[in-house]
């Protein structure tokens, strides 16, 4: 099987995160930037089904150039290329030009499978799996907890509000995974090594059939007016409970009128 | 005044959900608000009253094994058609899973731009977003096409506002490619009568300190006492202390409550990000120095194993 994941670079969620004064977007210069923690659990799900059932594991990334870094990182947890789509054009594109973007490099791919993560931790709007598929016209399964593959049949099941859901597609297709998936492995000592020397393609928008003004700043659908820091939130009262802890605890409830 | 369309977000076991109204209260500032329910048999049906008594002047139905059965392409398709047809002044969906796949799907459909996890939404369009776990406040604008936008619950606060509206059947028309993701079965899970975890006015949590899953007892008794729902932490969920449908923080669900009540959790960036923006939140947990206390507008350093009985005592003795 022929499988795609979907690897895309972040602020690190773990530390301040900004967005630029100058044009709104995300601060990658000033930030750690690393994969996006989800798609560590896609990566793992590839392989998975890569040890079991054969083929080719992909990472598809695009970003600017320091996105190398989380590819190499990617690349060390076993897949066995990589495509870099990489062009200055692409800054400041909106969700809907990126879907377009990466729809095209996915169609050069010939995937039987695009494997990501259900959202990224910077915008963690959750709306590309489905742009995608919208664009290819193949099925998406979201938000998977479980993933089955049975010859060209997937079956994914999914958390939902009420239960969960059993959903079932033929491929090729596009699947996307919660945390709750697997546990991702670590690289090996070999796997960082064997990394560095495994295949990264770049591909730029020429490349890829899609006109410099369709991305970046000129062809996104949305734009970000202004943006301000929240003031922190201060702690108010912190008391030791000396006995009376609980009953404290509800005077408190009690003055906000929850009790 | 032009169409806002309201893509209705219900359940069968409680129906319309809060989300449902906060939107349609919302769209009462942008236009006329018309609610589009897309699902089973006879659902518009079941769910027009409370659509009505929240301002839905018309309803939109498209009903069936059709739109049901797969994953959301038919509705997304069905969404589209009725958009180029009453060309609304906005279409609104929940900033809830289904309602950010079906929008995705639209604003590639349409060409559209999108805006997700909106708390705010002005009369010009502007809509408001929270940003980087609460920290950030962005304004932002659907800059090509209309305002499609995916509302994040707990956002604005319901108004009735009574109307009686009738009820307009859509012809289904969608395509082989709509089917290619089929439902198999759909399996409900216990959850008594707590409310909904990202609509809930009150949520308690767990975390590592609850020490087990039959600990989690105490936070659903404390939760119950105070009407709310209960949450729990990445390190509880990933214990298995709870299950992970109930997880706040950056990998789980984000709650903006009334109030949060913090038990036995650290406060890890990865659950700030999940609930920092809860209107009051109260923290117990034994170690006085934890983050969480940075946040708390009320904590209390101690054993939670005696803290919350006490509480929940005090609770029963008020009531």
């Amino acid at each position: 099987m022929n499988i795609v994941v979907l690897v895309k670079q972040v602020p690190d969620s773990g530390a301040d995160r900004n967005l630029r004064n100058d044009d709104n977007t995300v601060d990658r210069g000033s930030a750690n930037n690393v994969i996006n923690e989800m798609d560590e659990y896609a990566i793992e799900e590839a392989l998975k089904i890569k040890e079991a059932h054969g083929g080719e594991v992909t990472i598809l990334t695009m970003g600017p150039d320091r996105a190398t870094e989380s590819i190499r990182k990617a690349l060390s947890m076993g897949p066995d290329k990589a495509v870099h789509v990489l062009d200055d054009a692409l800054h400041g594109s909106c969700a809907v030009a990126t879907s377009k973007v990466l729809a095209a490099a996915l169609g050069q791919l010939n995937a039987d499978l695009v494997i990501c993560g259900a959202e990224s931790t910077d915008g963690r709007v959750q709306v590309m799996p489905h742009m995608i598929a919208e664009r290819l016209g193949v099925a998406a399964l979201t938000g998977a907890r479980k993933l089955t593959v049975d010859g060209a049949t997937l079956t994914v099941e999914r958390q939902t509000e009420e239960g969960y859901e059993v959903v079932t597609a033929a491929t090729p297709a596009v699947v996307s995974v919660w945390d709750t998936i697997n546990e991702p492995r670590y690289p090996s000592f070999k796997g960082i090594m064997a990394a560095k020397k495994k295949p990264v393609q770049t591909l730029s928008l020429a490349e890829l059939g899609v006109a410099a003004d369709e991305v970046g700043f000129d062809g996104a659908t949305s734009a970000v007016v202004e943006h301000t820091k929240r003031p922190p939130r201060s702690g108010g009262a912190k008391i030791t409970d000396e006995g009376e802890g609980g009953v404290k605890l509800v005077e408190f409830l009690a003055t906000e009128k929850f009790v | 005044m032009s169409e806002v369309l309201v893509v209705v977000e219900a359940t069968k076991e409680f129906g319309v959900k809060k989300v449902t109204l906060e939107m349609l209260t919302l769209a009462r500032e942008l236009g006329t608000p018309s609610a589009v329910v897309l699902g089973g048999a006879g659902a518009a049906e079941a769910l027009s009253g409370k659509l009505g008594e929240y301002g839905a002047e018309k309803i939109y139905a498209a009903e069936g094994d059709e739109i049901d059965g797969y994953l959301v392409a038919p509705k997304a398709t069905v969404l589209a058609e009725l958009v180029k047809r009453v060309q609304p002044a906005a279409v609104l969906l929940a900033s809830a899973q289904e309602g950010k796949e079906i929008a995705a799907r639209l604003a590639v459909k349409l060409d559209n731009g999108i805006l997700t996890d909106v708390v705010g939404l002005d009369a010009d369009g502007t809509a408001t977003q929270v940003a980087f776990a609460g920290s950030t406040i962005v304004k932002s604008k659907v800059t090509k096409g209309l305002p499609l936008v995916t509302v994040r619950p707990n956002s604005v606060t319901p108004a009735p506002a009574a109307a009686t509206p009738a009820i307009e059947q859509l012809s289904v028309s969608v395509t082989d490619t709509d089917k290619l993701a089929t439902v198999v079965e759909r399996v409900a899970e216990q959850k008594g009568s707590r409310p909904e975890l990202t609509e809930a006015g009150v949520v308690v949590s767990g975390g590592r300190g609850v020490g087990n899953a039959d600990n989690f007892k105490l936070v659903e008794e404390l939760a119950d006492l105070l009407g709310g729902a209960v949450g729990a932490s990445r390190a509880a969920v990933d214990s298995g202390f709870y299950p992970h449908q109930f997880q706040v923080g950056q990998t789980g669900k984000t709650v903006s409550p009334q109030l949060y009540v913090a038990l036995g959790i650290s406060g890890a960036i990865q659950h700030r990000a999940g609930m920092q923006t809860s209107k009051t939140i109260v923290a117990v947990n034994k170690d006085g120095e934890a983050p969480i206390f940075e946040l708390a507008d009320f904590g209390v350093v101690g054993d939670l194993f005696k803290i919350v009985p006490q509480a929940a005592e005090e609770i029963r003795k008020r009531k």
